[in-house]
């Protein structure tokens, strides 16, 4: 086991940590956990890191278990279209040949533990879905040292509760993972992006002449600049004939433009260190969304109702999260501030209200009773 | 009175009593799911018309202690509907309005005894259908679909219930109404929604789901290919997946599922054919248009023997005819049969089947296989004759080897059907005892006093007052060593 004594660059979120330890395997990371709660170890997992200060700080910390050394392709069954992967392996250095792990990283360095932990997603969740969706088996150890499977390695299977969708999007407050099986689906051989720039007042019959249109987008995103025009951008992907056919149609109906995907493309429209925030709504309300995101402006799936803003000023940031808090909530959705600098956190809520929390109380008592897993960094102080 | 007939008066004070049976002779039409050898009578039935008169329900179960099971049409294949003797079954059958459809947010909002079709009935109007499409689609009910996480022929393109649910209101076994999810994704917090999802009535029940609404392709082509042995249909199978095509659906049925269907609704399927395979590709007209070629090419330079290309939906309906007929079919060509639901990696399909052949041959029981091909999820379908001395014996027999061979191969015990009362002994064979105690914890969270729906799922269950193994510093190493 590799361990050390934490340093300056230890820290989650501002509050330091004591111990650093990187398990190189799910029995060796099983010993570990069993050692930091017999020490009673706050513990907070660390994938790339690359987000890590994303989120409350934890209320306590004394040891950072990193994944750097849970790496590697257990298994590429091509045939099937699965793999099985340990969590600490980036997503950037998957390579499947002809397929593909369909999630869009927005950053760089992220780990398959960290995405699935933050159920990330990207552009093309709209045909493909988010990590939950192509998350097929899971491996854990719990808080504590036990280790637990759910799931599998095949597509279709419904023996026993999925607690790959529980440990999916948990932030590591349940446990860590250290393998994930997921379906994989094969790289289209051609694609197409049809983009248009509209006032934002004509986002709504644009995205509904598409939608009307039956050329099944792998992506509808839009983006606006503070005060600005949307741009419109529709992904098709497919064989080079299909492409091309449904190409040209959505040239037609967005009266656009067929080209390379914009330079903002799956990105968040925020600078590191600023104030990032992510807004869902129902998608007939995404056209309200965008024109109240003047002030900000917007970025993110129109396709599927999940976008992000950047909040310029930190002054101002407990008024505009008010303020897009009540419009996405009237739309069906939610605010949540993923990242911000200190002053704001202590300024705004940063998960805001979240329904349902009392069971995700008693979840959180049954997996970790002693709190020790990232306390206080999820909803509802959890 | 014992403590149902008080619950019973008080539930009928509480809902009225037409809500409430007790009646010993209709009691007994809610003995059994769809799997018909698990019988109970319940001890008492429950049919509430909102999710107000279900909270109350089961607000009264959890006072009185006493255990309750959801039902929606009782079409489970797993026993996951069945009663208990001294417990309340609440059936959703009046719970059947579709509240909402919402084809601007691709939504509709419905009560958890609607119909699956009619779910699709009422959006296509709008251009849209409910894509999850078991073949018991007239009859179950989204709330069963939930509860089972149901897939369907086209799951192998589209995903299953749990791809397709956005939220869900449910009274959870405390008896309190409880919205997860929501019409916009991502609902912060845990995913209790995608764990509820599939937990067989164990963790409360759904009173409004919401879910979404796909748009219906532009085009669908269905292909009818037959081959001389399943292996050879099996290699076409194998050369589609590995050309990159995703097909809506990739269904095989073997000689003997052939000459059942054929026997039970004409479907017409090519004579003396040793294997069929029912390829749909469906998505925008220029895209089906080229891949729909090249899965043809690939069927013939497998072995093809005939290929049909579906005309027009009629034809395109007989095809499928055979296909979600087979199951009841069997019945034509044996007095009884078990219906076994299982899954291996897809790749195996030859190797498995021919063991399938191998363990039916030994115990002389004559085996129907359909299967969702795509996806390596088998129907093998296990015949034999009550009436024989010795024979239903042997079918189980054979039944539980072929639940084997899926485990062997990496597979799972099921694929759709569900654990349910049938297979929970199976669970320890797929699961370690520390997976099954995990899974529990969950259960634990939202049903302390193990009321909703026990003894499924779970061949042991765990009481959850038991304290988790405490570990004290002194008897663990320290840090230094153990890193
Ligand atoms: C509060 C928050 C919200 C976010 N929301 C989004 C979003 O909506 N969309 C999006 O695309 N990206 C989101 N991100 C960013 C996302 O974390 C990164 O894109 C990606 O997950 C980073 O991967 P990483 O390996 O660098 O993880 P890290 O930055 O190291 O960790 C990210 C989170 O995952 C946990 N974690 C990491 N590895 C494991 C593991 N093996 N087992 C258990 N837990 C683990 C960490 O404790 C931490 O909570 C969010 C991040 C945070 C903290
Ligand atoms: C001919 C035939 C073909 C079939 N084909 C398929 C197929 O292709 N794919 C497939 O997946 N299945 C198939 N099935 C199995 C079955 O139809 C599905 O499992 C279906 O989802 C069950 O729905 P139901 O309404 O009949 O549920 P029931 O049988 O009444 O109940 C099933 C389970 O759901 C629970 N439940 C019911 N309602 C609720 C609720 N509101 N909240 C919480 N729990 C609830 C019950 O407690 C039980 O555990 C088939 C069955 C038959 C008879």
């Amino acid at each position: 086991m590799d361990w050390r004594p934490a340093t300056e660059d230890d820290h989650v979120a501002g509050v330091p940590a004591r111990f650093v330890a990187a398990p190189g395997s799910t029995e060796e990371a099983s010993e570990l956990l069993r050692a930091a709660a017999a020490h009673d170890f706050a513990v907070v997992v660390r994938g790339g890191g690359t987000k890590l200060g994303w989120g409350p700080p934890p209320r306590r910390l004394d040891l950072i278990v990193d994944t750097h050394r849970l790496t590697g392709v257990v298994e590429h069954a091509a045939g099937d279209l699965i793999t099985v992967l340990r969590a600490g392996t980036p997503l950037s250095t998957l390579d499947f040949g002809s397929q593909q792990l369909a999630l869009d990283s927005p950053l760089p360095g992220a780990t398959v533990g960290g995405s699935v932990a933050a159920n990330i997603s990207g552009p093309r969740r709209m045909l493909y879905g988010t990590a939950r969706d192509l998350l097929i088996g899971i491996t854990v150890v719990r808080p504590g040292g036990t280790v637990a499977h759910s799931g599998g390695k095949v597509v279709k299977n419904v023996a026993g509760y999925d607690l790959g969708k529980l440990f999916t999007g948990s932030y590591g407050t349940l446990g860590l993972i250290t393998e994930c099986a997921f379906r994989l689906h094969p790289v289209p051989p051609a694609r197409a992006v049809v983009t248009r720039t509209v006032p934002a007042s004509g986002l709504g019959a644009l995205l509904a002449a598409v939608r009307d249109e039956q050329v099944v987008p792998s992506a509808v995103e839009v983006d606006r600049p503070p005060d600005g025009e949307v741009t419109v951008a529709v992904l098709v992907e497919g064989t080079a004939e299909g492409v091309r056919d449904r190409a040209a149609r959505l040239e037609k109906v967005l009266g656009g433009q067929i080209g390379e995907p914009p330079s903002w493309w799956g990105a968040y429209p925020w600078q590191p260190g600023g104030t990032g925030l992510k807004l869902t709504a129902a998608l007939s309300k995404v056209p309200d969304l965008v024109e109240a995101a003047a002030e900000t402006g917007i970025r993110g799936s129109a396709g599927t109702g999940v976008l992000y803003a950047a909040v310029g000023s930190d002054q101002d940031a407990p008024r505009i999260v008010e303020r897009l808090r009540a419009e996405t909530v009237r739309a069906g959705g939610h605010t949540v501030v993923l990242t911000a600098p200190a002053e704001v956190r202590q300024a705004v809520d940063m998960w805001g209200p979240v329904p349902g929390l009392d069971l995700m109380r008693r979840v959180k008592d049954q997996f970790d009773p002693g709190h020790h897993f990232a306390p206080g960094r999820f909803v509802g102080g959890i | 009175m014992t403590s149902l007939e008080e619950l019973a008066a008080g539930l009928r004070t509480a809902l009225g009593s037409d809500r409430v049976v007790s009646d010993r002779v209709e009691l007994r039409t809610y003995e059994c799911d769809g799997l018909a050898h698990y019988k109970v009578t319940p001890g008492l039935v429950v049919l509430p018309r909102d999710a107000g008169e279900c909270a109350r329900t089961v607000a009264a179960c959890v006072a009185a202690g006493v255990p309750f099971v959801a039902r929606g049409s009782g079409t489970g294949l797993s026993g996951g509907a069945l009663p208990h003797a001294d417990g309340v079954l609440i059936v959703t059958a009046k719970m059947r309005d579709i509240l909402e459809v919402a084809p601007a947010d691709e939504r509709a909002v419905v009560q958890p005894g609607v119909i699956n079709l009619q779910v699709t009935r009422a959006a296509t109007a709008h251009g849209y259908y409910y894509a999850p499409d078991p073949s018991s689609q007239q009859i179950c009910s989204i709330g069963g679909n939930v509860a089972e996480n149901s897939g369907g022929a086209h799951c192998l393109k589209y995903g299953f219930t749990t791809n397709h649910v956005l939220g869900a209101e449910i009274v959870t076994p405390d008896g309190d109404l409880v919205e997860l999810g929501g019409r916009a994704p991502d609902t912060p917090g845990y995913d209790l929604l995608g764990a509820f999802v599939g937990s067989e009535g164990t963790l409360g029940i759904a009173t409004r789901v919401t879910v979404r609404l796909t748009r219906l392709p532009e085009s669908v082509r269905t292909l009818l290919a037959a081959f001389a042995t399943t292996d050879a249909a099996g290699a076409a199978t194998s050369a589609i997946i590995a050309a990159g095509v995703v097909p809506a659906a990739v269904e095989m049925m073997d000689a003997l599922a052939i000459e059942a269907a054929e026997a039970a609704v004409a479907c017409g399927y090519p004579p003396g054919a040793g294997a069929v395979l029912i390829v749909e590709l469906d998505g925008p007209a220029a895209e089906v248009a080229a891949q729909f070629a090249q899965v043809t090419a690939l069927c013939e330079a497998n072995g093809a023997t005939e290929l049909r290309i579906a005309a027009d939906d009629a034809e395109r309906a007989l095809f499928w005819k055979g296909r979600k007929s087979a199951f009841a079919a069997v019945g034509r060509i044996s007095p009884d049969y078990i219906v076994q639901d299982g899954v291996i990696p897809r790749t195996a399909l030859p190797e498995v089947l021919h063991r399938i052949g191998e363990v039916a041959g030994a115990h002389g029981v004559r085996v129907a296989n359909v299967f969702h091909a795509g996806d390596g999820n088998l129907h093998p379908l296990v015949l034999f004759d009550a009436a024989t001395d010795g024979e239903a014996e042997r079918a189980e027999e054979v039944s539980g080897a072929i639940i084997d061979l899926c485990i062997e191969y990496g597979g799972s015990i099921t694929g759709e059907h569900g654990v349910g009362t049938d297979k929970a002994k199976y669970m320890p064979r797929m699961f370690t005892d520390d997976d099954l105690e995990t899974m529990q914890l969950l259960r634990c969270a939202f049903d302390p006093a193990g009321l909703a729906n026990p003894g499924k799922i779970f061949p042991t269950p765990r009481l959850c007052g038991e304290v988790p193994r405490r570990h004290s510093a002194s008897d663990a190493p320290a840090p230094a060593e153990i890193f």
